[in-house]
């Protein structure tokens, strides 16, 4: 099967400044994959690119073949950084708005996720805590059937008993032939639900390797592989 | 049941530790079938892949089996849980001492100190 995401020589350059330099990635289907870097280091570049919130200065980028457009928007679900949802919108409008957006939109496992997380769905984006925020955005995203998922710094603000429930939620909703990229510094122990983890650092991967990989090689876990690599 | 994992060493490894203990404790009994590799999974809160792979590992050593359209099934062959089972208490065995010696007992001191214990001396 082809690879869900290719990226051939991609570079990014905002005015001067050089975010990703050449970047040569492939990722295949049925992955469960973690983005690791430094702050500033081109993760939320590369995935912004991915989703065609940006467009590369050089180099070529397929997503399941195809080049960033409206086609690949269809199969892939993106969870930003910051929320653009609007505070004032209650949740069950959300997913009324999610619903007309994406065809591969399935409601009642959005309306399921919210009651396991006794979420009200009449309560109003801004009358929320942080977590429970996140909580609702990641249960947007994650109720799509797509092929590509992109979560930029997601669940950083849930509790932890939650945090079990959201990943373990994933982990069985998830299609085993999609591929979920997470970009996160936060989250120590998500490590064991991660098939792979790539490193970048100024632009460039530098590691691409399993969780077992490195735990095998280096004997210690990805997370103090990545203290001791970028140590300050 | 809680699946937990150290930090530095292969999480597929740990899976494979936890697997057999089930096994020889009879939790999980002979013959029995098991859930899907995405049920266990999900369980464990592992990835489905790293489940798999611990799963194959199982299989191979003649732990598991797997019958093709119904699942995968323990082993109903008792020799070989026993045989886990001694292994793995020799590797506790061993472990203790090393650790008896460490504080200084050697292997005559350490066995009469455990059979003191065992009759419940000081």
């Amino acid at each position: 099967m082809e690879p869900i995401l290719e990226c051939r020589a991609i570079s990014k350059w905002y005015g001067a400044k050089l975010a990703l330099d050449r970047l040569d990635l492939t990722i295949p289907r049925g992955r469960i994959i973690r983005l690791l870097g430094p702050n500033g280091s081109g993760k939320s570049t590369l995935i912004k690119l991915c989703n065609g919130l940006l467009t590369p200065t050089g180099g070529e980028l397929l997503i399941g073949g195809k080049a960033v457009g409206l086609e690949t928007k269809k199969i892939v679900s993106y969870l930003p950084e910051r929320t653009y949802l609007n505070s004032w919108m209650r949740v069950h409008e959300l997913i009324a708005f999610f619903k007309d957006f994406y065809a591969d939109f399935n409601e009642s496992r959005a309306y399921d996720m919210l009651s396991r997380l006794s979420i009200n769905p009449k309560d109003r984006l801004k009358t929320m805590s942080k977590g429970t925020k996140e909580k609702v955005q990641l249960i947007l995203v994650m109720s799509r059937d797509s092929q590509l998922y992109l979560l930029d710094e997601p669940i950083g603000g849930v509790d932890p008993a939650t945090r079990d429930y959201i990943l373990n939620t994933i982990l069985s909703n998830y299609n085993e032939n999609a591929t979920i990229i997470i970009s996160t510094h936060l989250i120590a122990d998500i490590e064991q639900i991660l098939d792979d983890v790539i490193f970048v650092n100024q632009g460039h991967i530098v590691l691409t390797a399993s969780v077992d990989e490195i735990r095998e090689q280096k004997g210690m876990s990805v997370d103090a592989l990545f203290r001791e690599e970028f140590k300050c | 049941m809680t699946w937990e994992f150290k930090k530095d060493r292969p999480i597929y490894a740990q899976l494979i530790e936890q697997i057999e203990l089930n096994i020889i404790s009879g939790l999980w009994g002979p013959g029995e079938r098991l859930p899907s590799v995405r049920d266990l999974a999900a369980q464990a809160a592992v990835n489905p892949n790293t489940m798999q792979r611990a799963l194959s590992e199982l299989e191979r050593d003649g732990l598991l089996y797997t019958v093709r359209t119904s699942g995968r099934f323990i082993t109903e062959d008792g020799n070989m849980i026993q045989k886990l089972k001694d292994s793995l208490a020799m590797v506790e065995i061993r472990e203790f001492f090393e650790k008896m010696s460490k504080l200084g007992f050697d292997r005559s001191q350490t066995i009469r100190m455990l059979e003191n214990a065992a009759r419940g001396e000081k």
